[in-house]
């Protein structure tokens, strides 16, 4: 235990450092969440408009916990760029060689995708309380949201990092993208989702994304709603993801 | 022994559009992407046409234009990392020890651009039309359509050529890449201007001028001959691909620095 | 007077942001139908010296011709009498062989009916006939060479330049071109212009050769000639016990002073030259020392190298800046 202990905590140290010290890792993950949050909620504020939208606490909030979870799925795939490179680079197999239980490497990455999320998460509720948005639920409410993020974090982390050791290239890196990208967006993401209408209502229904999305706005609004669904399907993601990415490393080692 | 600059902007032209349609890990989400987009952004954003004031009965009607716009970002990001590589593998000194002349290459080069261009924009509209888009414009309207999202596709094309002979390095424009995506979102791409409601977004959506290059082809989709609309949009892209060239040209005589 | 087949550099320098002199001043002369080694470690100026006389590159002081033009004011005709395949291959991986040679005949505005047949002749030539349709980027290193010689060939240039063209081949493919490029200058009467940091090619190849260092010439010559100049050959030492190292080399330094040689044995420069090889072994017997390996080697070019610079010409890139030599950015950039 002390050994996974020591190589996790080597590898997130690092990874840490590089991304806390090098503004060009930093600052793509920062930006891009806040940008989005600001082209969503200050381009489409005026979707409050429509007939039958009724979030409690206004379109900002209704946008935020978009690109709360957003910016977790994001920052575990970025972090799983940052492995692909690691193998490319050669550094990969450097840990490979010297760690004594190799599990704790991924457990490293997923601390430094953590602690990294946790800062973008932090900037963003910033300013989104900056800009004036409305928080209508309370310290736990808030905290169970947080805890999903980290859960949706540490799984595309996960799905992340099983892309990058098979493929151990950043070629693989759409391949890390994409799935995420398209379970996100055929969710509710501009209106809730009986406002969907058509296909987009029928595949948002069975996305799983949608119960993490209905969960955690009904969370921030202080309408918790679906929240055991959404908790048991992100633990359940977790869970399969990791067999996913144990899997990867084996792979990983057998290409020597 | 000097080649007709015509003859030489024909091989160049042809190895751009060859070389362009032989890298479908690049094409192909050129043609994807801006439609799987416009697919979760139509389904999500459908009630959006039922706020007093939108434009359009459909949202569809409303957003189709944009794909155009995400093909012209495609256009910028595929030219440049072409022509970088061409810096990068020392390919552009060895056109530069022929009797080539700069012109020559720079159009060549935005060769590959219009054709891609040609390709998406048929795409685009013939998706479009299977999904019950009905441009206001008419059939002429449509040819209109394709024209005005070439020339943007030719703009960018060339901003993306400028860039790559400035900077030489396929990486710095892939980096620049989110940059030109922001340009897209802080526009009209969601709602129209007047349906803004934040003050600032409105504002730099009334300045950016990739909202007047959407509302050109949006016009003729949902309106049918706006001449202002037409006339901001062919003006800023024919502005636009103007100042990129000449800003271009003088990038390559700067790198190709031969006597 | 035009020498159509010529090179002459008179204070050709150029110096680079910051005050760096890649090339400081250097003189050079290079005859018809003559192959000129241009013979250097890594970063010492032979591609820069290249890139000015290609017209690539503007020079900062001082004058060039090429094949009876000025480098900096007749560019035009300087590199319509050239060819060059530079330290880079310069292909486009996504073209075949056969379009590129298409391109490159038709942008030397060759006519329609000559392109094929040229390229076919320059394909055979290089041994890429069969390889022809495939993409570049399926090409090994050797045939990336080839086809990157037969592009400087299309337009059939009096003179060629070749940066560095048999970094990373394996032996056979070295060879290959070694061949192609005697029989250029041979046959067909090309005056070539070869960059280097093998001994060995320059030693091989070369009518002439030019060594610079830290963007001067320090020697220039005939490789017999520069060789001579130097004179003694140098003697190497293994002894069968590794343990008599240190007793070996104290018996050589009566015979000459030391020179860099393997780390088994004790390398000197003979004082007396190749007469002194019996002294040598005499001296052996008589300190009862039994050696495993006795050599005589003849002056190297790497020996010319290191009497003009104290530096070996092997491993004396490795001081500078890691890797080849930057390539050099146009003045404007």
């Amino acid at each position: 235990m002390r050994s996974f202990a020591s190589v996790a905590l080597a590898v997130a140290w690092r990874g840490i450092h590089n991304a806390f010290t090098n503004p060009a890792i930093l600052m793509p993950s920062l930006l891009f969440p806040l940008f989005f949050f600001t082209a969503f909620a200050g381009g489409l504020s005026r979707i409050s408009d429509v007939p039958g939208f009724d979030f409690p606490a206004g379109y900002t909030a209704f946008q935020f916990v978009f690109v709360f979870l957003q910016s977790a799925a994001f920052g575990g795939i970025f972090n799983g760029f940052a492995i692909a490179r690691d193998f490319e680079s050669g550094f990969a197999r450097r840990l490979l060689l010297a760690a004594p239980r190799r599990t704790g490497i991924i457990a490293g990455y997923a601390l430094v995708a953590l602690v990294r999320w946790a800062a973008t998460a932090a900037v963003v509720f910033a300013v989104a309380l900056i800009s004036g948005m409305e928080v209508l639920g309370d310290p736990a409410e808030l905290f169970a949201l947080v805890l999903l993020g980290l859960l949706v974090n540490v799984a595309a982390l996960l799905w992340a990092s099983g892309v990058a050791m098979r493929f151990r290239t950043l070629q693989a890196g759409p391949l890390m993208q994409v799935p995420v990208f398209l379970t996100l967006f055929l969710a509710p993401v501009y209106v809730p989702l009986d406002l969907l209408d058509g296909w987009i209502h029928a595949v948002a229904s069975v996305n799983p994304a949608t119960f993490l999305l209905e969960a955690g706005r009904g969370l921030f609004a202080g309408e918790p709603t679906e929240v055991g669904a959404a908790f048991a399907i992100a633990l359940g993601a977790v869970a399969l993801l990791m067999l996913w990415a144990l899997r990867g490393l084996r792979s990983a080692e057998s290409a020597g | 022994m000097t080649s007709p600059l015509l003859l030489q902007v024909t091989h160049l032209a042809r190895r751009s559009v060859v070389r362009t349609l032989r890298q479908p890990l690049n094409v192909v989400p050129s043609f994807l992407f801006p439609l799987i987009l416009l697919a979760v952004n139509v389904g999500g954003l459908e009630s959006a046409a039922r706020i007093p004031g939108f434009p359009a009965d459909s949202y569809l009607d409303f957003a189709l234009a944009f794909t155009f716009m995400q093909g012209a970002l495609f256009a910028t990001t595929n030219a440049g990392t072409d022509l970088a590589r061409d810096i990068q593998t020392g390919f552009l000194n060895r056109l530069a020890l022929t009797p080539m002349r700069s012109a020559a290459l720079l159009l060549g080069q935005l060769a590959g651009v219009v054709a891609l261009a040609l390709l998406q924009a048929t795409l685009y509209l013939t998706v479009g039309l299977i999904a019950g888009v009905r441009p206001e414009s008419g059939i002429l309207g449509v040819f209109v359509i394709v024209f005005l999202g070439v020339l943007i596709a030719l703009a960018f094309g060339a901003v993306g050529a400028f860039l790559a002979l400035r900077t030489g390095s396929g990486e710095a424009i892939q980096a620049l890449f989110p940059l030109f995506f922001v340009f897209l979102f802080l526009s009209s791409m969601n709602l129209p201007r007047n349906l803004i409601e934040i003050d600032w977004f409105r504002t730099v959506a009334t300045v950016n001028p990739v909202s007047y290059l959407i509302e050109g082809i949006r016009s003729l989709i949902i309106t049918g001959w706006d001449a202002q609309a037409l006339a901001l949009g062919f003006g800023l892209a024919a502005g636009i691909g103007a100042l990129a060239l000449a800003a271009a040209g003088a990038a390559l005589r700067g790198r190709l620095a031969r006597s | 007077m035009r020498d159509a087949h010529g090179i002459q550099a008179e204070g050709l320098a150029r110096e680079f942001k910051g005050g760096i002199r890649a090339v400081d001043a250097i003189d050079l002369e290079v005859a018809p139908g003559e192959i000129y080694g241009f013979l250097g470690p890594n970063g010492a100026g032979k591609s820069t010296t290249v890139h000015m006389l290609t017209t690539l590159l503007p020079p900062t002081s001082g004058t060039a011709r090429v094949a009876g033009f000025d480098v900096v004011r007749e560019g035009a005709q300087v590199r319509a009498a050239i060819g060059a395949a530079l330290q880079e291959a310069a292909l486009d991986p996504l073209l075949s062989g056969r379009e590129h040679l298409r391109l490159q005949t038709a942008l030397h505005a060759m006519p329609k009916a000559q392109r094929r047949q040229r390229s076919e002749t320059l394909l055979e030539r290089v041994g890429l006939t069969e390889a022809a349709d495939r993409k570049v980027k399926t090409y090994s290193g050797g045939m990336k060479r080839r086809l990157d010689l037969a592009l400087a060939l299309v337009h059939e240039p009096r003179i060629l330049f070749l940066d560095e063209p048999t970094t990373g081949l394996d032996p056979q493919s070295r060879n290959a071109l070694w061949s192609e490029v005697a029989r250029l200058a041979r046959e067909d009467g090309v005056t070539v212009f070869l960059t280097t940091q093998y001994l060995e090619e320059a030693d091989v190849l070369a009518d002439r050769v030019g060594i610079i260092d830290h963007g001067r010439i320090v020697a220039a010559g005939t490789p017999a000639a520069l060789k001579a100049e130097i004179g003694r050959p140098s003697v190497e030492a293994i002894p069968a016990d590794p343990a008599d190292l240190a007793a070996v080399a104290r018996t050589l330094l009566r015979f000459g002073a030391p020179v860099p040689g393997s780390p088994k044995g004790a390398s000197v420069r003979l004082d007396g030259g190749e007469e002194a090889l019996a002294d040598v072994v005499r001296a052996f017997d008589a300190e009862g020392l039994h050696l495993q390996h006795l050599q005589l080697h003849a002056p190297t070019l790497d020996d010319v190298f290191l009497a003009k610079t104290g530096r070996s010409l092997e491993g004396a890139g490795d001081e500078l800046d890691a890797g080849p030599e930057p390539e050099p950015a146009p003045a404007t950039a």
